[in-house]
C-alpha cells in the first residue's frame, strides 16, 4: 500500500476523529467485532447474510405455492410436518396459500430486493469507492441493520402466532388489512406483526439512506468529484434519495393502519362495512387512501430494488468489456430521471381500483415516459458491448443476464402501462411474469453479479468460475422457463392470487402450471451450486489479489479484504473517473482512479 | 472527464444529516396532510371542534426557545468574551426548559380535549389532531436529546467541531418550530 497521502478534505474532519479512534483501537470482543460492529464492511455483510436467509425462506414458500398450483388435489410434501395444526392432512387451504403468498412477497420485496443490492453491497462498497474510512454516522449505520433485523424477526414471528401470517398480500390493501381478525385467519395478530415489521423496516432504511447520502456528499476523498464517482455509488446515492422519500410516506401509512387496527380510528375503514356477518364499528374511512399512500411508496420501491442493479451492472460491465461504458453522464442522468419520474406513476397500480379514466390517462403517460430513460440505459449497455473483447467471467455473464431479463420484463410493461389493456391483464399471471422479470429476477441477477465481482474483495478468496458458470446458465434458463409462460397464461385469462384451478375453465392451463412448477424446483435446486460456491470458495478458494478484475475504482486499490479503516491510514487522492478502460496506462489497458498519470484525451 | 475543480466549502456531515432528516420528516408530514385532505372529503363525518387555547401559548413558548437557542449559540461562539460561555450554557438550559414546557403544554391540551370527550377515535378530525400533535412532540423530544448531547460536547470542549454539531442540532430545533407553526395553521383551518 503506497497510497499518496493527501490532506483530508474539510468535510471529513467532523467524523474522522470518531472513526479514527474506533479504528485505531480495533474492537476486541466478539460482540463488538462481529455483532454490534460499527464497521460498514461488517454491516454490509450482515445485510447480505440477512438477505440470504430471507431469500431462501421466500423461495421455499414459493415452492409450496407452486406445488399446490400444479397438483391442487395432492398433499404437499412436508406441509403437515411444518404446519401440523393448519394442514394436519397435508392439504393446502386457500387461506394458507394466501398467507404463503403474503409472506413470500413481503420477505422478497423488503428483506431481499431492498436489503441485498442497496443496503448490503452499498454498505460494503460505497465508503471504499468514495475513499472514506467508514460511513458518516457509524452508530446510525449499526442501528439501521439491527432495526431491519428486528423487523425481519417480527415478520417471521407471524408464522408462530395461533392464526398464522396475514392473507392480505404484500400490499396489505385496506379495509381487509385494517379491520382485524374478522377479516380472516391471520388478519388479527399476524397482520399487526406485519405492520409493525414494515414500520420498523422503514426506520432502518431511512437511517441507511441518511448515511449513504451524507457519506457520498461529505466524505469523498480529495479529487473525487461527483463526476468521478463510480456508477454504482451514483446508483446507491440516487436510490437513497428515492428511499428517503418513499419510506417517509410508507411509515405514515403504517402508523395510520396500526391506529385503525388497535385504536379504533377510521382512516381506511368505510362506514357500514359488514365483514364476517359483523358490522364494523368504523365510519367514513377511505380504502383508496391506503392504496394511494402505499403505491406512492410502492412504485418507487420498484426502483429502489432495481437501480442498485443498474449501478452494479454499469460498474462491472466495462471491467469485463475492457472498454469504457458509453455515455457515462447520460447513464447518470437517466438514473436521476427515473428517480424523479418514479414519483409520478403510482396510479398505474390502481387502474382497476375505481379510478377516474382521466386520472388513469394522467398516470399512464409518465409510465410510458419512464420507459425512455430505462431504454436508453439498456441501449448504452448493449452498445458498449459492440467491438469489445469481452472477458466472459461469471460476473460478466450475470450482467448480460441482467440486461436480458430486464428487457424481457420491461417490454411487457409497455402493455400494462395502458389502462385499456391493463383492465384485462391486471388480475392475471401476465403481471406476475412482468414484475418477477423486471424487478425480482433482474435485481437478483444484479446481486449475483455483485457477489461474483466483489466476493474476492470481501473474503480475500476467488470464487470458483466453473461452478459459477453452471450456476448462471441453469439459473438463466430456469427463470425464463418459470416466468415466460406466465405471460402466456395471463393472456389466456389465467387469474392470479387463486390458490388452485380445479373445477373451472382454467383446467386446460394445468399442464403449463406443472411445467412452471418443475422449472421453479429445478431453478431452486440450481441455487445449491451458488450456496456451495459461497462456502467452498470461502474455505478453499485461491487467495484473491488486490485487483483480480483489473478494475479502476478505489476498492481495487486496497488489500482483499480491506483493513479496518479501508485505506490503512492513508488518504487516497483521485485523478480520474472510473471509466478509464481501453486506454494506454502504466498498468495495462486501464488507469486506476488514484493513479496520478496523465491519460490522453481526458 | 471533468478537471477537478474542488473548492469544497467546509461541509459538516452532521449538518447534511440534519437536512436529510428534515427532508424525511417534511415528506412524512406532507403524507399525513394529504391523508387528512383525502379523509376529510371521503365522508361527511368530519366534525369541527375548538382547539384548546393553550396551543397558542405553547406556540409562543416554542418560538421563544428558538430565540434563546440562537442567543446561546452567539455567546458560545465567542469563547474569549468574559462570561460568554456561562451565559451561553445558561441560555441552552433555558432552551431545553422551554422545549420541555412546550411538551408539558401539549400534554395539557390533550388532557383538556379528553375532558371534553374528544379522544383519538372520537372522529377523523380528532384522530388527525392527535396524530399531528403527538408525532410532533415525539420529534421534538428527539431534538431535546440532540441538544443535550451536543451542548454537553460544547461544555466538554468548546472547539469548532462541537459548535458545528450544536449548530446542526439547532437547525433541527428551528425546524421543529417551523413544523409546529405549519401544523397549527393546518389544524386551525381544518379542525
Amino acid at each position: 500500500m503506497d497510497q499518496p497521502s493527501a490532506p483530508m478534505p474539510p468535510g471529513m474532519r467532523e467524523t474522522a476523529a470518531l472513526i479514527h479512534k474506533l479504528k485505531l483501537e480495533p474492537p476486541q470482543s466478539f460482540l463488538r467485532k462481529y455483532v454490534f460492529s460499527l464497521d460498514h464492511k461488517v454491516i454490509g455483510k450482515q445485510y447480505l447474510d440477512l438477505a440470504l436467509v430471507a431469500v431462501v425462506t421466500g423461495m421455499v414458500l414459493s415452492w409450496f405455492m407452486r406445488f399446490h398450483l400444479a397438483f391442487p388435489k395432492s398433499t404437499v410434501p412436508l406441509l403437515s410436518t411444518l404446519a401440523p395444526k393448519s394442514a394436519a392432512d397435508g392439504l393446502m387451504t386457500p387461506e394458507m396459500y394466501l398467507a404463503l403468498m403474503t409472506m413470500h412477497g413481503t420477505i422478497m420485496v423488503f428483506f431481499v430486493l431492498t436489503t441485498a443490492p442497496f443496503a448490503g453491497f452499498g454498505n460494503y462498497v460505497l465508503p471504499i469507492q468514495v475513499g472514506a474510512e467508514d460511513m458518516a454516522f457509524p452508530r446510525f449505520n449499526m442501528m439501521s441493520f439491527w432495526v431491519t433485523f428486528t423487523a425481519f424477526l417480527v415478520l417471521v414471528a407471524a408464522f408462530f402466532v395461533p392464526d398464522g401470517p396475514p392473507i392480505s398480500g404484500w400490499t396489505a390493501y385496506a379495509p381487509l388489512s385494517a379491520i382485524g381478525k374478522d377479516a380472516g385467519p391471520g388478519m388479527g395478530t399476524g397482520q399487526t406483526l406485519w405492520a409493525i415489521s414494515i414500520a420498523l423496516f422503514c426506520v432502518g432504511q431511512l437511517l441507511g439512506a441518511l448515511n449513504f447520502i451524507a457519506t457520498t456528499l461529505d466524505l469523498r476523498a480529495k479529487g473525487m468529484t461527483l463526476a468521478r464517482l463510480p456508477f454504482s455509488t451514483w446508483a446507491w446515492f440516487i436510490t437513497s434519495v428515492i428511499g428517503l422519500i418513499a419510506f417517509s410516506v410508507l411509515f405514515p401509512a403504517l402508523v395510520l393502519l396500526i391506529l385503525d387496527r388497535v385504536a379504533g380510528t377510521s382512516f381506511f375503514i368505510p362506514a357500514g362495512l359488514v365483514v364476517s356477518d359483523k358490522l364494523q364499528p368504523h365510519s367514513g374511512g377511505s380504502p383508496m387512501l391506503w392504496q394511494h399512500l402505499f403505491w406512492f411508496f410502492g412504485h418507487p420501491e420498484v426502483y429502489i430494488a432495481i437501480l442498485p442493479g443498474f449501478g452494479i451492472i454499469s460498474h462491472i460491465l466495462p471491467a469485463f468489456l475492457r472498454k469504457p461504458l458509453l455515455g457515462p453522464r447520460v447513464l447518470i442522468a437517466c438514473m436521476a430521471a427515473i428517480a424523479l419520474l418514479s414519483y409520478t406513476v403510482w396510479g398505474h397500480h390502481m387502474f382497476l381500483s375505481g379510478m377516474n379514466p382521466v386520472s388513469a390517462t394522467l398516470f399512464s403517460v409518465p409510465t410510458l415516459i419512464i420507459t425512455i430513460p430505462a431504454t436508453i440505459t439498456t441501449l448504452l449497455w448493449i452498445g458498449s458491448i459492440y467491438g469489445a473483447r469481452i472477458r466472459l467471467t461469471t460476473a460478466a455473464l450475470f450482467c448480460l443476464g441482467f440486461v436480458s431479463v430486464f428487457v424481457s420484463g420491461g417490454i411487457s410493461g409497455f402493455f400494462l402501462a395502458q389502462p385499456s389493456i391493463d383492465t384485462y391483464l391486471h388480475g392475471t399471471y401476465f403481471v406476475v411474469g412482468h414484475f418477477h422479470f423486471v424487478m425480482a429476477v433482474a435485481a437478483i441477477f444484479g446481486i449475483f453479479a455483485g457477489t461474483y465481482f466483489w466476493f474476492p474483495k470481501m473474503y480475500g478468496k476467488m470464487m470458483n468460475e466453473t461452478l459459477g458458470k453452471w450456476h448462471f446458465f441453469l439459473t438463466f434458463i430456469g427463470v425464463y422457463c418459470i416466468f415466460m409462460p406466465m405471460h402466456y397464461l395471463g393472456l389466456a385469462g389465467n387469474v392470479r392470487r387463486y390458490s388452485a384451478f380445479t373445477d373451472d375453465y382454467m383446467q386446460g392451463s394445468l399442464p403449463l402450471h406443472r411445467f412452471i412448477t418443475f422449472a421453479a424446483l429445478f431453478t431452486g435446486a440450481a441455487q445449491l451450486l451458488f450456496l456451495l460456491n459461497l462456502v467452498y470458495s470461502r474455505l478453499k478458494g485461491p487467495p484473491a489479489p488486490v485487483n483480480p478484475w483489473e478494475a479502476t475504482s478505489l476498492e481495487w486499490t486496497v488489500p482483499s479484504p480491506p483493513p479496518l479503516d479501508n485505506f490503512g491510514g492513508a488518504h487516497p487522492e483521485v485523478f480520474h473517473g472510473p471509466n478509464e478502460y481501453g486506454v494506454k496506462g502504466s498498468s495495462g489497458d486501464f488507469v486506476m482512479q488514484n493513479s496520478p498519470e496523465k491519460v490522453a484525451g481526458e | 472527464m471533468m478537471e477537478a475543480v474542488e473548492t469544497a466549502p467546509p461541509v459538516v456531515p452532521s449538518r447534511t444529516g440534519v437536512w436529510v432528516g428534515i427532508a424525511a420528516i417534511t415528506m412524512s408530514f406532507a403524507a399525513y396532510t394529504s391523508a387528512m385532505l383525502v379523509r376529510e372529503s371521503a365522508a361527511a363525518d368530519w366534525a369541527h371542534f375548538h382547539l384548546p387555547a393553550i396551543l397558542y401559548w405553547n406556540t409562543l413558548v416554542l418560538l421563544a426557545s428558538s430565540g434563546t437557542l440562537e442567543m446561546a449559540r452567539r455567546r458560545l461562539a465567542l469563547p474569549e468574551a468574559a462570561g460568554a460561555a456561562r451565559a451561553g450554557q445558561g441560555l441552552l438550559a433555558a432552551t431545553l426548559a422551554l422545549g420541555l414546557l412546550f411538551v408539558a403544554g401539549q400534554v395539557m391540551a390533550w388532557r383538556q380535549l379528553a375532558a371534553q370527550g374528544v379522544y383519538l377515535a372520537t372522529g377523523p378530525s380528532a384522530s388527525f389532531f392527535y396524530v399531528f400533535t403527538v408525532l410532533h412532540a415525539l420529534h421534538l423530544l428527539g431534538g431535546v436529546i440532540g441538544l443535550v448531547v451536543t451542548s454537553a460536547r460544547v461544555r466538554a470542549d468548546g472547539g469548532t467541531r462541537a459548535l458545528a454539531a450544536l449548530g446542526s442540532a439547532s437547525v433541527y430545533w428551528h425546524f421543529m418550530a417551523v413544523l409546529w407553526v405549519y401544523l397549527l395553521v393546518v389544524l386551525t383551518i381544518e379542525v
